[in-house]
């Protein structure tokens, strides 16, 4: 009984161990076919404040594309925790959707499984041709030098929103223009016994925009052109210490969202609790929240000194969606019609529109729903003073390892631990080595 | 825990089958009934086959293609077509294993607050569930009623019961920090519990709340066994209450606990969803607990060659511990017997 009890106890220990692990997964060669012409799924990112209300957007679409192609379209919004995860099993086993959402920053990472269609020429010609769409978002869909991994479908771009009644109160004419406007606002509004900036302390994504922007300011990148990891430059500490000093030394940012992750300081503007949110395209989300578009108001995000532009004037990373084909699909003719028909000038007012983001498409941004003044701050931004993060295999590394840092700097100033020049370089070293070395 | 229940009682039964087959040959005639003999030895065998293949379906086989993994590199140049990942060899072993380089420096940390972690939660889900169990034992007014509100926290779905703790812990208004520091005035400052070196405590508390239902469970199904003369016995010679305890509660529920130790251990050890619910994908250093960590190393950082060999290490590890404890207590209880 003893050996029977022991190999029982061996098998159990051995499965609740490798659950842990990651098991299992085919694989699939094959490339794609057109073997189901009447059918496409398609994986939809959450970009309204829920995934009914994206169901609700997007299900007239594509009972209108099926009125025009006869093709069916499945449609599937997958929230923004699981996206990535999906994509990868989906990578992994070969199974996936036909048409699928990805986040802009991701493209290069994903372009390196070899998953997702190259959009050379050929391809793009099928959909209009290349120019139709704007530079700047161009450069968020892929390595540069080699055909993009998807096309552009929504653009977004950080701005500033501030509370109009909290500024009036304080005495504030107008939104600062520059870090130290910001930082001398932030006592008035502090006596005042109001928060001043909303950060999502640890969210690593969010940190990574906000440094990857810091950075750009002090003249610092996070990778040699080559695509090798340099994060411990002057000016790469100098951009996270200055961040991080928000929160640590020039107390603007409340200790408390050191732990926020789950866009709970989005809420804390939309209740009036707080002056100002650096945030990408939050109109939608603030309008659900039950903020009114009248109690605030939209400006750049600050900059060291000087007006927004390129170079160090860079002010917000690229943000947006990207639309991508699965190379798999067993049906890469509609798929290919399927993009063509959601990067058409007409259906890009719809969506964009209905997401409070900016048409990547060059005719379609010129129409007069993108006109109201919170849409010229972001487009203007787009236009003018915005960079693509990273276009680099290794990008999604970099957001886990550095964006960590910078949630455990933020747990530092929050402790009322001194965040120094070498604790952040410090952090910085540990988060380089964790980077691939191959 | 199925498979482990399930395997006992599946190569149980083919034991007992073989026997009765046995019993009966010798009256049996040979030659025609040949046949029939191997079709009665070989029923046994036909029926677990279906649970065999299951098995080896549901677990074995992805188990070998884990092991398999931890010896290429996977990473998110090759995971389309993993055939293709090039053999690495021992490499994501000696990378996992190298404890004066980064990765292998912190999968160490990692591993130590694990254990930290497991052997504290472990004692304290016994401690409590073994209290409770005893203090339930007599009959009193309303028993039922607490033994059912008692188990309401192992009933509750993990995400919803741990989301409920993360709202609870924080920082601005959380409940913990509200009666810690603005009613009792217990700390100068309101605490940090998701971030930090609190986290510890944070993630500590949550997995005894969730753990210790279950060993009560277990302590009270293995008090129920224990002779009401016993007990008698020993009153009538003077034992006091903790005596009783001490010489009668305990050694009878030896075998119980022998068992929830161990698969308290081993479900502590591996818990993901816990930590994963409470501090997400990037744990604090101070709870950084290898179920995560390994999550992180393979599904964050898109290098699932390096996460299952760190998964194999971890295997290896259990498996030892799970032998070492087990020789220990039959050996222990074979004396004991004697």
């Amino acid at each position: 009984m003893r050996s029977i009890r022991a190999a029982a106890v061996g098998a159990v220990t051995m499965s609740l161990a490798l659950a842990a692990s990651a098991c299992g997964g085919g694989s699939s060669t094959g490339g794609g076919s057109n073997d189901s012409p009447k059918t496409l799924t398609y994986w939809a990112s959450n970009q309204g404040a829920s995934i009914e209300v994206d169901k609700k957007v997007l299900q007239p679409e594509l009972d209108k594309f099926e009125k025009q192609t006869g093709i069916k379209v499945k449609l599937e919004v997958v929230p923004w925790s699981d996206l990535l995860n999906r994509i990868l099993t989906a990578t992994t086993s070969g199974q996936g959707p036909d048409v699928l959402n990805i986040g802009n920053t991701w493209s290069a990472s994903l372009q390196a499984t070899g998953a997702l269609l190259p959009w050379d020429a050929k391809n793009f010609e099928k959909i209009g041709g290349k120019d139709r769409f704007v530079d700047s978002a161009l450069g968020s869909t892929g390595v540069e030098g080699k055909d993009p991994a998807a096309v552009p479908l929504y653009s977004m771009a950080y701005a500033l929103y501030y509370n109009k009644q909290i500024f009036a109160d304080a005495g504030i004419a107008k939104p600062p223009v520059t870090w130290d406007e910001l930082i001398a606002d932030g006592k008035k509004i502090s006596a005042k016994g109001k928060s001043v900036l909303g950060a999502e302390g640890s969210n690593l994504s969010e940190n990574i925009h906000h440094v990857f922007v810091f950075g750009k300011q002090h003249g610092a990148d996070f990778f040699t052109p080559d695509g090798k990891a340099d994060f411990t430059s002057d000016g790469v500490v100098a951009a996270v210490k200055q961040y991080v000093d928000l929160m640590a030394k020039d107390k603007v940012i409340p200790t408390g969202n050191a732990e926020y992750a789950q866009n709970q300081s989005v809420s804390d503007f939309a209740k009036g609790k707080q002056a100002m949110l650096l945030w990408q395209s939050a109109a939608a989300n603030l309008k659900s929240q039950g903020m009114s578009e009248d109690k605030y108001g939209i400006a750049p995000v600050p900059v060291q000194s000087g007006t927004p532009g390129t170079g160090n004037q860079v002010n917000s990373m690229v943000a947006g969606i990207n639309l991508a084909v699965f190379k798999n699909s067993h049906n890469l003719d509609g798929a290919t019609k399927f993009v063509k028909f959601m990067t058409s000038d007409e259906e890009q007012k719809v969506l964009n529109t209905a997401y409070s983001s900016i048409p990547p498409v060059k005719a379609a941004q010129e129409d007069s729903a993108f006109t109201s003044p919170s849409n010229a701050v972001l487009k203007d931004t787009l236009a003018k003073s915005a960079s693509a993060l990273p276009q680099v295999a290794d990008e999604s590394q970099f957001e886990t390892a550095v964006g960590t840092a910078v949630k455990e700097l933020f747990a530092d100033a929050a402790a009322g631990r001194p965040v120094t020049t070498e604790s952040v370089k410090a952090k910085l070293q540990k988060a380089q080595q964790q980077m691939p070395t191959k | 825990m199925s498979t482990g229940t399930n395997m006992t009682t599946t190569t149980a039964s083919a034991d007992t089958g073989e026997r009765t087959v046995r019993k009966n040959s010798p009256g049996a005639a040979r030659g025609p009934r040949r046949t029939g003999r191997i079709r009665r030895i070989g029923l046994p065998y036909l029926l677990l086959l279906p649970a065999l293949l299951l098995e080896l379906l549901v677990h074995l086989v992805p188990m070998v293609i884990g092991i398999v993994m931890s010896f290429k590199e996977l990473t998110q140049f090759y995971i389309r077509d993993w055939g293709t990942a090039p053999w690495s060899g021992f490499d994501n072993y000696k990378v996992s294993l190298d404890f004066n380089a980064p990765v292998g420096d912190a999968l160490l940390h990692s591993f130590l607050v694990t254990v930290g972690f497991t052997l504290l939660s472990v004692g304290l889900c016994w401690l409590i569930g073994t209290a409770a169990a005893v203090f339930m034992q007599d009959t009193f007014r309303g028993r039922g009623l607490l033994r059912a509100l008692f188990l309401v926290p192992y009933a509750l779905p993990v995400y919803a019961a741990v989301i409920t703790w993360v709202f609870m812990f924080q920082h601005d208004n959380g409940l913990v920090n509200h009666v810690l520091h603005d009613q009792l005035h217990l700390t100068d400052k309101p605490s940090f519990w998701l971030i930090g070196d609190n986290s510890f405590v944070a993630l500590l508390v949550v997995s005894v709340w969730k753990g210790w239902p279950f060993a009560f469970l277990i302590v009270m199904a293995g008090l129920q066994n224990i002779p009401k003369e016993l007990y008698e016995a020993a009153a009538l010679d003077g034992a006091g209450m903790l005596q009783q305890i001490r010489r009668i509660t305990l050694p009878s529920l030896r075998p119980v606990n022998q068992v929830l130790i161990l698969v308290l251990f081993l479900w502590t050890f591996n818990d993901f969803n816990t930590p994963y619910v409470l501090f997400g994908k990037a744990a604090p250093e101070a709870a950084d607990l290898i179920s995560v960590h390994i999550y992180q190393a393979s599904f964050v950082t898109w290098n699932f060659g390096t996460g299952s060999a760190m998964s194999v290490l971890l295997l290896l590890f259990l498996l030892v511990v799970t032998g070492v404890y087990l020789l220990l207590t039959s050996r222990g209880r074979k004396t004991a017997d004697v």
